[in-house]
């Protein structure tokens, strides 16, 4: 998340270490403290952001780095005619009032010249203290200390302000705020964007674009979900009110200026004329696990329909392979999104047999990034990131359909039976174990 | 480029952008918007080209934001220039899904 945003924020970055997956502390090179704030301002994975003066693995090693960070940096910050505050942070333990109080003196060799205001302070300084991951195992001493000034904080409120909990209008598969803020960003969703998602379904994704500006469209193919009836996916609620639907979503945040459309169709077959449309993709396919993916075929199967929408209904039918939609997907985004524009979605994977190789791909589009998300012991989803990198040309359209190697990802295509065979095999073993 | 025809027309107030709506002007199909302006009854509030400059044009670009944002086809239909199909629109949303035979 945070390589997208910083480039979205004009910059580049290097890591001054390796990031250390265990630890909640990172340290970056960021060229300006602008840049920082802009990143902070999108980041809903970053807590805070300070300006690092000095750090070492133990007080004494911290003293001595904080010895040697030039004082010209500091002194506009402790001038005498400003406030500030020390605060200290502690991850992984808990000091006492006394304990705390003593560190802070300890810094006292630091040129403080302003004076202390703990209510509302211009400046804050922080210490922050590492004792490791382990809350079963905390070490006397931290393993880490640093020592900086506070910069800004991240935007992790959003994730309780957008929960779905209180969310009016939700389905099945309901993206929870935090990743839908996430996918935001991985697709470097700018103010006046245009965003699609080709299975909007109850709109979940769309909301947190068109939070940070962009204007959002979105089609599905259950026209239930699209006009907000049929039985509600919250516990307790009967049906849908005439108010359900994606634009009463981004209406309960204040978003409905950013809404552009919603339309009931197949992602399987075409209805957008050609040419560039949208600056990001950004989408959570069915999976086959609790909504069938689904496209307009030429067998009959009935629908359960709700009261005023029978004759508006077509029958759905045959199955949307899982390596389809992502084909089809890829396609899209290589067709319709402009140059640089960003294509992220989730695909399922089944983890006994993935491979690296498995990611589809495409000749227009890159992949930037491919995370994992744990499903199960067996089964995990990946949000997958792709920047449209090259123009789309007409001949590319079928020239690597028979080339087997952008496509390995057609074996997970029995997903749900490989999703649903963990389960399976631990129901047997343990009727298995009850009989004996 | 499908030719709205429509039984209902709602118009709402959208706050303007005047960046988002000169942003969209090179994605739009000008003759099948203009097209889809007229069968709903507002000819002449687009020009026939977008002209050279159009970006600080304030009023044009009102116009547009109008004619995209603020006019909404409630119930009615879009037609397929090609095969003529018609598709439906239910309280404001298009259902583009073919019947199983046309499939």
């Amino acid at each position: 998340e945070i390589t997208s945003l910083l480039s979205l924020c004009g910059g580049q970055f290097s890591g001054e270490q390796e990031i250390r997956v265990n630890s909640p502390f990172w340290i970056l090179n960021i060229p300006s403290e602008e840049m920082a704030r802009g990143l902070m301002k999108r980041t809903v994975c970053a807590k805070s952001i300070f300006e690092l003066w000095g750090h070492g693995k133990s007080a004494g090693e911290l003293y001595a780095s904080l010895k040697n960070y030039p004082t010209d940096k500091m002194l506009p910050y402790l001038q005498s005619d400003s406030t500030y505050k020390v605060h200290i942070h502690t991850f992984n333990k808990t000091l006492t009032q006394a304990q705390k109080i003593k560190k802070i003196d300890a810094l006292e060799f630091l040129p403080f010249k302003g004076k202390v205001n703990l209510k509302n302070p211009e400046h804050v300084f922080w210490i922050l203290e590492d004792y490791g991951m382990d809350p079963n195992d905390v070490p006397e001493e931290p393993i880490h200390l640093y020592f900086g000034r506070w910069i800004a904080d991240g935007q992790r409120e959003l994730i309780e302000s957008y929960s779905v909990k209180k969310r009016h209008f939700i389905g099945n598969t309901s993206m929870d705020a935090c990743l839908s803020f996430i996918m935001a960003n991985h697709g470097r969703v700018k103010p006046n964007d245009i965003v699609y998602d080709p299975f909007v379904g109850t709109g979940g994704l769309l909301i947190s674009s068109a939070h940070f500006g962009a204007y959002v469209c979105g089609t599905d193919i259950d026209y239930n979900t699209i006009h907000g009836l049929g039985k509600a996916s919250r516990k307790n609620q009967k049906w849908r009110g005439p108010d359900e639907n994606i634009r009463a979503n981004l209406r309960q945040y204040g978003l409905e200026k950013y809404y552009l459309d919603a339309l009931v169709a197949d992602f399987s077959r075409p209805i957008w004329r050609k040419g560039i449309l949208f600056d990001a993709i950004i989408t959570d396919p069915p999976y086959g696990i609790r909504e069938a993916p689904r496209r307009m075929g030429s067998q009959k199967e009935t629908v359960k329909s709700v009261e005023r929408s029978t004759e508006n209904h077509f029958f759905v039918s045959s199955s949307y392979h899982l390596s389809d939609i992502f084909f089809d997907l890829l396609k899209f985004g290589a067709e319709y999104l402009v140059m640089g524009g960003r294509l992220v979605y989730w695909l399922p994977i089944y983890r006994p047999e993935y491979t690296e190789e498995i990611i589809p791909r495409h000749p227009c589009l890159k992949l930037i990034s491919n995370c994992e998300q744990l499903l199960s012991s067996h089964t995990s989803r990946r949000l997958i990131t792709m920047e449209k990198v090259k123009e789309f040309k007409d001949q590319d359209e079928n020239s690597y359909l028979l080339d087997g190697q952008y496509m390995p990802y057609r074996g997970h295509n029995s997903f749900r039976e490989k999703y649903f065979s963990g389960v399976t095999k631990r129901i047997a073993k343990e009727e298995k174990d009850n009989q004996k | 480029p499908r030719s709205p025809q429509a039984a209902e027309v709602r118009v709402r107030p959208v706050p303007f952008n005047a960046a988002f709506v000169s942003r969209l002007v090179p994605r739009l199909r000008w003759d099948a918007l203009r097209e889809a302006a007229e069968s709903l009854g507002r000819p002449s509030e687009l020009p026939p080209e977008p002209s050279p400059g159009y970006e600080a044009d304030e009023e044009f670009l009102r116009r547009l934001h109008h004619v995209l944002l603020e006019v909404e086809v409630l119930e009615g239909s879009l037609q397929c220039p090609d095969s003529g199909r018609r598709f439906p629109i239910s309280r404001g949303v298009p259902n583009l899904l073919l019947s199983e035979d046309e499939a």
